[in-house]
């Protein structure tokens, strides 16, 4: 396989986050066009600076990406619709990124956001996917709960992970976020709180699960030359990658498409996972957190439990991980929990973060996990930000 | 009535039945077909041979079309496996926990099942079932190796069977041959009460009388073609009757030319087809209203039909238009039943060794074995049964074909290969 | 009868000097019908099935839809019910000259030897006996066998089954052949479920009642009730079927009317 071509001067700016909300009466349309409008506010650009959309919604039906560009007007020459759920932000990065390298477009607006009624979650959880509603809803294992309960029971099983390895990460997590405005968690979590949280599918504990919640997360994709032109800060798009439905024959999940693609990121980027400063991944569930830290190559298969045990993961800590809360501190807007590590990292790396700052971030690893289908999550992806 | 019997608080509200999530993709239904049976069938594909699960429409090997359902032996290993404590289904929240396991099969895919509660931790070697749940769609169970052990066993599990112990059973004809079969059967089984219908009180069939000594059993008076007799025994019983097994059945063996006028049709008609309905109406919405009764609620209804109503059997010819119209109407009262999950059993044995069936060359099935037939499949969770030999035989051939079926069935014989 | 006739009749009537005796069973899905091998063609029993009820289905009315076999309930056989009336003249219900409707009955009381003996049988000799007493049968009159077996309410006592069949009484076949032939009756009524007795079918010709009544193009009435209220002679038999064209019998309200003192 040939190398895919670098992404030469495409650049990500104007991280915009629309305030999340455990439950909201208003639609993804409106969380969707708040993230559009903060864009633009952020940016400075009139709605004719954006020619091209990329959206991610679980909540917009019977809307896609279309309908939401009469609803806000905006008239574009690209567009894209990114059902991706957790994976989405780094795959709208990446499409996002060769339309403007290619010149289909100068100025994307990547936008992710979800309604969240109180009865929301289960409807769309009920009919998730095919296979979801035929083999999985069906057994009361309504929501990623029972699937991941499956993942993580095995992962322990095998690799001797413990439910302190996970409470480690989630309180880190939870003292990450008490720093960051947007956090829907304003408690510090301690580990024996962790441990004492109520089982929701052994081995699953409450504080394991994220919440779901109302928001939007949004960024420009755009030339380095048009951010300097608006004086926007920007961090460089170095690599990425995606991956789907990467080991269709392991009987159950233990690692996810990175192992595929990591090599081809790092040598893209022109780093290593030594040159990374601050990590964002994709936290629904901590075992997924563990996953990643092998699978991009942070530590070797099977040794997660050992490399948590031996990090520290709050700003200030030796591995700097999660550092606006992540999901499991801030909530889980729907689709938009794909685009928060890209739009934290994106903070981080511009020095512009909303929370705590990680001293001297200049390389910023994205990963994004997403579409528990079935039995597994599909659909994986990371990305590479450099400091401008 | 004493001890062992519960009785409910009556300034409790009575709790509405509620169901497991009965969404299905049309491909996942194949799944259905063999629960309905007890069989699990997984998706084969027919080019290269890979068993696939869930359903797809294309094979996940080979994208061939031609899938189709195969029986599997269901074995793997339980590859993980967790207690769920929270959802957001009534019906699940109403059952917790529940034990969910991931199932590598030997065939090769991996499925979700429930676990029962026999089965050692993961990671255990398993044999994978199918069952009908209360929403009457298939789902896979992973049961211990130990054939056994039984789906009732499991406390979570029990509420998919319509296990007849401890249940209050309506026969609506106590008086053939097969009505007393199953009286004796169902008392047998552990009923707490049986009701025995019997029409026509001047008529004493060898048998009958001996049937009231069976301490279960309460003679009632019920003539399923006067639909006062329907109703006012409904009035009487029908907020106790937990399972009603209609074995009402009116039997001549002519077709058309061989009986001139339709007496005899119509008398039939009355018994098997507009018995039914009368049934149906006054006992269905009582039994619709008990499916959520506690741990003995309303469960089940039971059609006693013949195989003839898939195809005709001339012989036999205006019975198996009668049982044509019975099944045809047990399909509208599976699904006016589906919403309470009172689970419609349709029964369809071949030729029954009774005096109307002297003609007919055997095998046939003994009212005892019809009677053992209808108590298993209670226990399990199946919907139709095909109890003997010439069932299947028919029930294979209607399948493969039902047009081949009806030319052979231009022979006498219904086990008649023509 | 003259219009005065028809005028003292109906001031009697409401004098109060004239009593009306039902005679009829009430029509319901309980009531026994008659039980032949079931290999042979049934007569449909009574049944009801309603059309409204002050509902959605006729908001303001209630009504049913009957059905049942002609020979249901208390109910009239027409000669051509038998296979010795099939070719008479004027042998069904709605060819039946409608004076054969009101008759004259004698009331032959067989209770006491019924309820002794459910197979007992009327003879000539208990017919003559009871001439003795009460007068000659007029030709034309309704012969009425009482056994107050229409006091039976328990249906299974009524039809009176078992391994050997039906066991309830009945007129002989001299009795029969003695009515028809000799005293010319109009027909033969009973309480039970036949105009035969139970065990008729093994007599010599089976079911002589209706064999030699309706060959004879004479009626018969079953499933009377009442019969103890009546008069051994002088109560005057209504007893119209319906108008079913070629019909062998119907179920129909029979009435007796009595003159005080009678």
């Amino acid at each position: 396989m040939t190398a895919a071509a670098g992404y030469d001067d495409v650049v990500v700016t104007a991280p915009v986050t629309v305030p999340y909300q455990r439950y909201s009466t208003k639609g993804a349309h409106w969380f969707l066009g708040r993230a559009v409008a903060g864009l633009l506010d952020a940016s400075g650009l009139p709605k004719s600076g954006i020619d091209g959309l990329c959206v991610s919604s679980f909540s917009l039906g019977p809307d896609s990406a279309v309908g939401l560009t009469q609803h806000l007007d905006v008239s574009l020459r690209w567009l894209d619709h990114i059902p991706m759920g957790g994976a989405s932000g780094i795959v709208a990065l990446r499409r996002a990124a060769r339309a403007v390298q290619a010149g289909d477009a100068s100025v994307v607006a990547c936008i992710a956001g979800d309604a969240n009624r109180v009865d929301s979650f289960r409807e769309s959880t009920a009919r998730f996917s095919l296979f979801s509603q035929d083999a999985v809803y069906p057994y009361g294992a309504g929501g990623p709960n029972v699937s991941f309960a499956f993942l993580t029971a095995y992962y322990m099983r095998t690799y001797g992970a413990t439910a302190e390895d996970f409470g480690k990460l989630c309180v880190a997590q939870r003292s990450n976020a008490l720093h960051y405005p947007h956090a829907l968690f304003t408690t510090p979590l301690t580990l024996d709180a962790y441990l004492a949280s109520r089982m929701i599918a052994d081995p699953i504990r409450l504080f394991d699960c994220v919440m779901p919640c109302a928001g939007a997360e949004g960024f420009l994709v755009m030339r380095r030359a048009e951010a300097e032109r608006l004086g926007l800060p920007y961090a460089r798009l170095l690599g990425a990658i995606e991956r789907h439905n990467p080991f269709p024959d392991d009987p159950i999940q233990y690692r996810g498409g990175w192992v595929l693609d990591r090599d081809a990121l790092y040598a893209q980027a022109g780093v290593g996972p030594r040159d990374i400063d601050v990590l964002q991944t994709y936290d629904d569930y901590p075992v997924i957190n563990i996953m990643q830290f092998e699978d991009l190559g942070f530590c070797d298969k099977g040794e997660g439990p050992g490399f948590v045990r031996r990090n520290s993961f709050e700003v200030g800590g030796s591995f700097p991980f999660n550092t606006c809360g992540g999901q499991l501190s801030v909530g889980q807007a729907g689709a938009a929990g794909g685009f928060l590590g890209i739009v934290e990292g994106l903070r981080q790396v511009t020095g512009a973060t909303l929370g705590a700052q990680v001293d001297g971030a200049r390389h910023a690893l994205v990963s994004g996990f997403g579409m528990i289908n079935y039995d597994r999550g599909l659909c994986s992806g990371a990305a590479i930000l450099g400091a401008a | 009535m004493t001890g062992g019997v519960r009785r409910k608080n009556p300034i409790l509200k009575t709790r509405q039945p509620t169901l497991p999530p009965a969404l299905r993709s049309r491909v996942a239904l194949g799944m259905t077909a063999g629960a309905a049976v007890g069989r699990l069938d997984l998706q084969q594909c027919e080019q290269c041979g890979t068993v696939q699960y869930p359903a797809r429409e294309v094979c996940r090997s080979c994208l061939s079309g031609q899938l189709v359902w195969r029986p599997q032996d269901g074995l793997g290993t339980l590859l993980s496996e967790t207690v769920s404590r929270a959802s957001m289904e009534l019906y699940f929240r109403e059952r917790l926990p529940w034990r969910v396991g991931l199932v590598q099969l030997a065939a090769g895919p991996t499925v979700v099942a429930y676990v029962h509660a026999a089965c050692a931790a993961a990671p255990a070697d398993v044999r994978v079932e199918v069952a009908l749940d209360r929403a009457g769609q298939a789902v896979l169970v992973a049961m211990p190796l130990d054939a056994a052990v039984t789906l009732a066993e499991d406390p979570r599990l029990h509420d998919m069977t319509c296990d007849p112990t401890h249940r209050k059973i309506l026969v609506t004809d106590g008086k053939s041959e097969v009505g007393q079969a199953m009286v004796r059967a169902f008392a047998a089984a552990g009923a707490s009460q049986v009701w025995v219908g019997h029409a026509e009180p001047w008529k004493q069939p060898p048998g009958f009388a001996a049937l009231a000594e069976l301490p279960q059993v309460t003679l009632v008076p019920l003539d399923v073609t006067d639909g006062q007799s329907v109703t006012e025994l409904a009035g009487v019983i029908g907020g106790k009757v937990d399972i009603v097994v209609n074995t009402a059945d009116h039997h001549r063996t002519y077709g058309i030319a061989g009986r001139r006028g339709v007496e005899t049709a119509q008398a039939e008609m009355e018994v098997n087809y507009l018995g039914l309905l009368r049934l149906a109406q006054a006992f269905g919405p009582a039994l619709r209203g008990r499916a959520a009764d506690g741990d003995a609620g309303a469960v089940a209804w039971v059609n006693i039909l013949s195989i003839f109503a898939l195809a005709n059997f001339p012989p036999h010819g205006t019975y198996s238009a009668a049982q044509a119209a019975a099944l045809s109407l047990a399909q509208c009262l599976r699904a006016e039943m589906r919403p309470a999950g009172i689970r419609v059993v349709n029964v369809f044995p071949g030729p029954v060794d009774e005096p109307w069936n002297q003609l007919v060359l055997p095998p046939k099935i003994a009212p005892k074995g019809l009677a053992d037939a209808v108590v298993k499949a209670l226990k399990a969770t199946v919907e139709d049964v095909y109890p003997d030999p010439v069932a299947r035989d028919w029930l294979e051939r209607w399948r493969a074909d039902p047009k081949t079926l009806e030319r052979e069935l231009m022979a006498a014989s219904p086990s008649s290969a023509g | 009868m003259t219009t005065d006739a028809l005028t003292g009749f109906a001031a009697a009537l409401a004098a109060g000097q004239i009593r009306i005796v039902d005679l009829t069973q009430t029509l319901t899905p309980d009531f026994p019908q008659i039980g032949l091998p079931p290999e042979m063609g049934q007569s449909r029993p009574f049944r009801l099935e309603e059309v409204s009820h002050y509902d959605e289905r006729g908001p303001s009315w209630y009504w049913n839809n009957f059905s049942c076999g002609e020979h249901s309930g208390t109910h009239f056989d027409a000669p051509i019910h038998w296979i010795t009336g099939r070719n008479l003249p004027n042998n069904a219900t709605d060819t039946i000259p409608v004076a054969d409707f009101v008759a004259p009955a004698c009331v032959v009381d067989c209770s006491a030897e019924s309820a002794r003996d459910a197979d007992y049988l009327l003879t000539v000799d208990r017919l003559t006996a009871w001439e003795a007493e009460h007068g000659r049968i007029p030709a034309g009159s309704w012969v009425l066998m009482r056994t107050d077996w229409s006091k039976r309410t328990d249906p299974a006592a009524y039809q009176n089954y078992d391994e050997t069949g039906q066991h309830t009484p009945g007129p002989d076949v001299d009795a029969v052949r003695f009515l028809v032939d000799e005293r010319g009756v109009i027909g033969f009524g009973t309480e039970t479920i036949g105009t035969d007795a139970g065990q008729a079918a093994h007599f010599t010709p089976p079911y002589p009642c209706h064999s030699f009544m309706h060959g004879a193009g004479r009626y018969g009435l079953q499933c009377l009730a009442n019969l103890d209220q009546l008069p051994p002679t002088g109560a005057l038999i209504v007893a119209a079927p319906l108008k079913i064209r070629r019909g062998s019998g119907s179920p129909l309200r029979v009435l007796a009317l009595i003159a005080n003192g009678a």
